[in-house]
């Protein structure tokens, strides 16, 4: 067990993509409660280093393994399938479509100031991602299909990232509506 | 028979000594010390029993300065040598500074942060805050008869990395050992959730006199965890004083005044606004310089109605703050309110109104964030005992990041991080032949590197020559527990090296810490060398016992040689401390931490282990119980 050992083994928990959160949690704060510099700001200088570098690993362990599609990417890491996110954009083109009009819809209804499509397109959205985290789970965990896992995750990414856009819509309307 | 003592981290096996401790509340307005005494947090009065310092330093033609009650009345009388509300200008420049028109001071404008002139000299606002904190060390250490082992100092949460090192550096140049920057509503949550022994979500409304935080909180089971913090570090109570200081100018069609004649009528403003927490309208009576007098009455509905942005703009924070923690108002279970200014009424009533609920006002405003930190201060150097215990999870307020092409900000360390934090982002050349790069770190949220915040320029040089695009040069950004941030930048194929603690662009080099701390001296009665000659005494018992504590505890981590050359390290060590030869202390310091640091390592890792082992029985038990 050393600063370099992988976030599982870190929180004790077995190597796959379904794990229990409520362990993960119990685990983390185990741990943060014994390497914490709170616990070491009276000890000399090389324990408060050590203590502070510890935290670290400890904190970013948690929320690596915490988030799905961080966690996903991190088992696909560990298992050599780096993802080259900028280098290989090539998407299946019916994928890339099915993006841009997602994206117009969610342009359309900010600029049209409607919250109530921009909650719709968000829940359809949210339901979308649901069963492509399932599908992730089957193909990490029960086939070690890493390849097509890669796949998946690249497409969560763009997913991911247009559910905070929805959110940074919804959320700027809200201002709006409460300033006035 | 002898019982083996199993030992916590944290909890000393030796006999209990109590350390003197304190949290320190470096208020815009006032300061408050606090102590724990015999288990109960209190604050340290003064010796005319009021517990507040009031915030404000002035300076004498001599150098001497007046802190506190002494320099209050001269804030009208000496505006220009009478620094209030300082904590505005820590890390500030002269352009980030609001209403700097109507503050009377002499500002110079140095690159970084802005600096006083006043009678006795050009002062910066570290200087300035180090005084109120020098004051209140002595007040401190007048109460415990001793001297202080450390102090938790709090900050806003929302202050960014140039104010809190400015905050730390002024804590440095007052003497003081700072076991911690400590945000101001987990202080509070400290306080208040270990009283009322809280657990579920909670929010912090702290409004300040120059300052605005929200922090949601998760506290459960001994945890308090900070989900996100929000807020701006210049909103405060001194915003609400200069609403009416505008109406009152407005009113009275007044024509251009003095220095003096503005601070008075800013007096008279804040005297109106604490009128109106308790009394439907408040009489504004001022006697200018020229014999003119003001005479005004402001209602309550007027102050609502001339404040009502500045409280719409704490809101807008709070929604803010709760999206990052992904949570609803009505997820809430209570609001705390800190700081003097949730006393005005129309703050009350928005945030009861925002939360649908009435808010938490059963501790003292003024009170419970030195209360918190004085809370922690006991717990950081170690005098609580086994059981009574909690673990603290902060997060950084503000998202920190490097400028890339085109002046944009790539974010590597995002807002709400748990801290300690740190991040490696890899970058490269983008020229042939391309030998240095150019890093310059910044802290925000918006994208374009004019809108952040400027932390600190460095340089990587030496990278080899290669074709563009070939050099991979690896950043790495640390931010400790304090929120405070360090960068390194090394370039992976060759190893060149460059580091920064995050620091000179803004404001104070170490050299001008030490450049000041002489300059502070030559005023006193003692020299600089003799206080640098007493500070490694104390630094240097610090260590000893730091490491007797870790072999009382562990000394089964270590071999009999082991053991004795450590031992003989302390003996030297102990020796050469009661002589006068700094030097020499110095150099037993680092022998010191030469020979514990693979103690250090062996300790640490058992405490990993000891996280671990400590899941694995619960978990026997439990298949234990479980078994027919």
């Amino acid at each position: 067990m050393d600063l370099t050992t992988d976030f599982f083994s870190l929180f004790q928990l077995p190597r796959a993509f379904r794990i229990d959160l409520v362990e993960l949690d119990a685990r983390y704060r185990d741990l943060q409660a014994q390497v914490h510099p709170d616990r070491f700001a009276h000890a000399g200088e090389a324990e408060r280093r050590l203590s502070m570098q510890w935290a670290t690993r400890a904190n970013e362990g948690y929320q690596t393994l915490k988030k799905p599609l961080e966690r996903a990417r991190y088992l696909l890491h560990l298992a050599g399938h780096d993802l080259q996110a900028e280098s290989n954009t090539a998407m299946a083109p019916e994928f890339l479509m099915e993006q841009m009009e997602w994206r117009e819809a969610v342009l359309e209804a900010r600029g049209g100031g409607d919250h109530h499509e921009l909650e719709r397109l968000h829940h359809r959205l949210r339901q979308d991602l649901r069963g492509r985290y399932e599908e992730l789970a089957i193909l990490l965990d029960d086939r070690q299909d890493m390849e097509a896992a890669t796949e998946q995750v690249r497409r969560l990414m763009f997913l991911e990232k247009l559910l905070l856009e929805i959110d940074d819509a919804l959320a700027s309307l809200e201002d709006k509506a409460m300033d006035n | 028979m002898a019982l083996f003592q199993i030992a916590e981290p944290g909890e000393s096996a030796a006999p209990h000594q109590h350390k003197l401790a304190v949290g320190i509340d470096l208020g815009t307005t006032n300061t408050l010390i606090a102590t724990v005494r015999s288990g109960m947090a209190v604050v340290l009065n003064d010796e005319q029993g009021r517990p507040l310092l009031p915030s404000i330093v002035r300076y004498l033609p001599d150098g001497q300065t007046e802190v506190g009650y002494a320099a209050q009345p001269w804030q009208a009388k000496d505006p220009k040598n009478t620094v209030v509300s300082v904590k505005r200008f820590m890390g500030r420049g002269l352009k980030d500074i609001a209403h700097v028109e109507s503050l009377p001071y002499d500002f110079v404008d140095e690159p970084g942060m802005v600096r006083v002139r006043t009678c006795a000299g050009v002062k910066s606002p570290v200087e300035i805050s180090a005084e109120i904190l020098k004051v209140a060390k002595a007040r401190a250490e007048a109460h415990l008869g001793g001297e202080l082992v450390g102090a938790v100092i709090t900050v806003p949460a929302y202050f960014d990395d140039a104010q809190r090192q400015a905050t730390k550096d002024a804590a440095k140049l007052a003497g003081i050992n700072v076991l911690r920057l400590l945000n101001e509503p987990t202080a509070a949550a400290i306080a208040y959730g270990l009283d009322n022994a809280a657990e579920g979500i909670y929010a912090v409304y702290d409004l300040g006199g120059g300052t605005f935080d929200i922090s949601i909180l998760k506290l459960s089971k001994g945890v308090f965890e900070v989900l996100a913090t929000g807020g701006d570090s210049a909103l405060g109570g001194d915003d609400f004083d200069q609403r009416i200081f505008c109406w009152v100018l407005e009113q009275a069609q007044l024509p251009p005044l003095s220095h003096e004649d503005a601070r008075l009528i800013m007096t008279r403003a804040r005297e109106a606004k604490e009128f109106l927490t308790s009394h439907a309208e408040a009489p504004i009576t001022v006697k200018l310089s020229s014999g003119a007098t003001i005479d005004l009455t402001l209602d309550v509905a007027t102050f609502a109605e001339i404040t009502r942005n500045l409280v719409a703009k704490t809101l807008q924070a709070v929604r803010k703050a709760l999206r990052d923690a992904g949570l609803r108002p009505d997820e809430v279970k209570g609001v705390v309110m800190v700081g003097g200014s949730t006393r005005v009424p129309q703050v009350q009533r928005a945030v009861a109104e925002f939360f649908r609920q009435e808010p938490l006002n059963n501790l003292d405003p003024d009170k419970v964030v030195a209360l918190g930190a004085a809370t922690q201060a006991n717990l950081l150097v170690g005098n609580k005992t086994g059981g009574d215990d909690w673990l603290l999870l902060d997060v950084i307020p503000l998202s920190l990041g490097l400028e890339t092409m085109g002046g944009l900000v790539e974010k590597v360390i995002p807002r709400n991080s748990t801290i300690p934090a740190a991040r490696a982002q890899d970058f490269t050349t983008f020229k042939d032949g391309q030998t240095a790069m150019a890093i310059h770190v910044v802290q925000g949220e918006r994208e374009l590197v004019s809108d952040c915040r400027s932390l600190a320029r460095f340089e990587l040089r030496g990278i080899p020559p290669m074709v563009a695009g070939a050099a991979r040069i690896r950043v790495t950004f640390q931010v400790d527990a304090d929120g405070l941030l360090s960068v390194s930048a090394r370039e992976q194929t060759t190893g060149v090296e460059a580091g920064v603690t995050v620091k000179p662009s803004y404001g104070l080099s170490d050299d001008e810490i030490a450049a000041m701390l002489k300059d502070s001296m030559s005023h006193a009665k003692d020299d600089a060398q003799r206080r640098a000659l007493k500070e490694a005494q104390v630094e240097a018992q610090r260590m000893i016992e730091a490491t007797q504590a870790a072999l009382k505890e562990d000394a089964h981590l270590l071999n009999a040689e082991e053991t004795a050359r450590i031992e003989a390290s302390i003996a030297k060590l102990q020796t050469l401390m009661l002589g006068d030869n700094r030097r020499q202390i110095t150099l037993a310091m680092d022998d010191l931490g030469y020979e514990t640091q693979e103690f250090a390592h062996r300790r640490m890792d058992q405490s990993v282990r000891r996280a671990l082992a400590g899941r694995k029985v619960d978990d026997l038990n439990t298949e234990e119980g479980n078994q027919p």
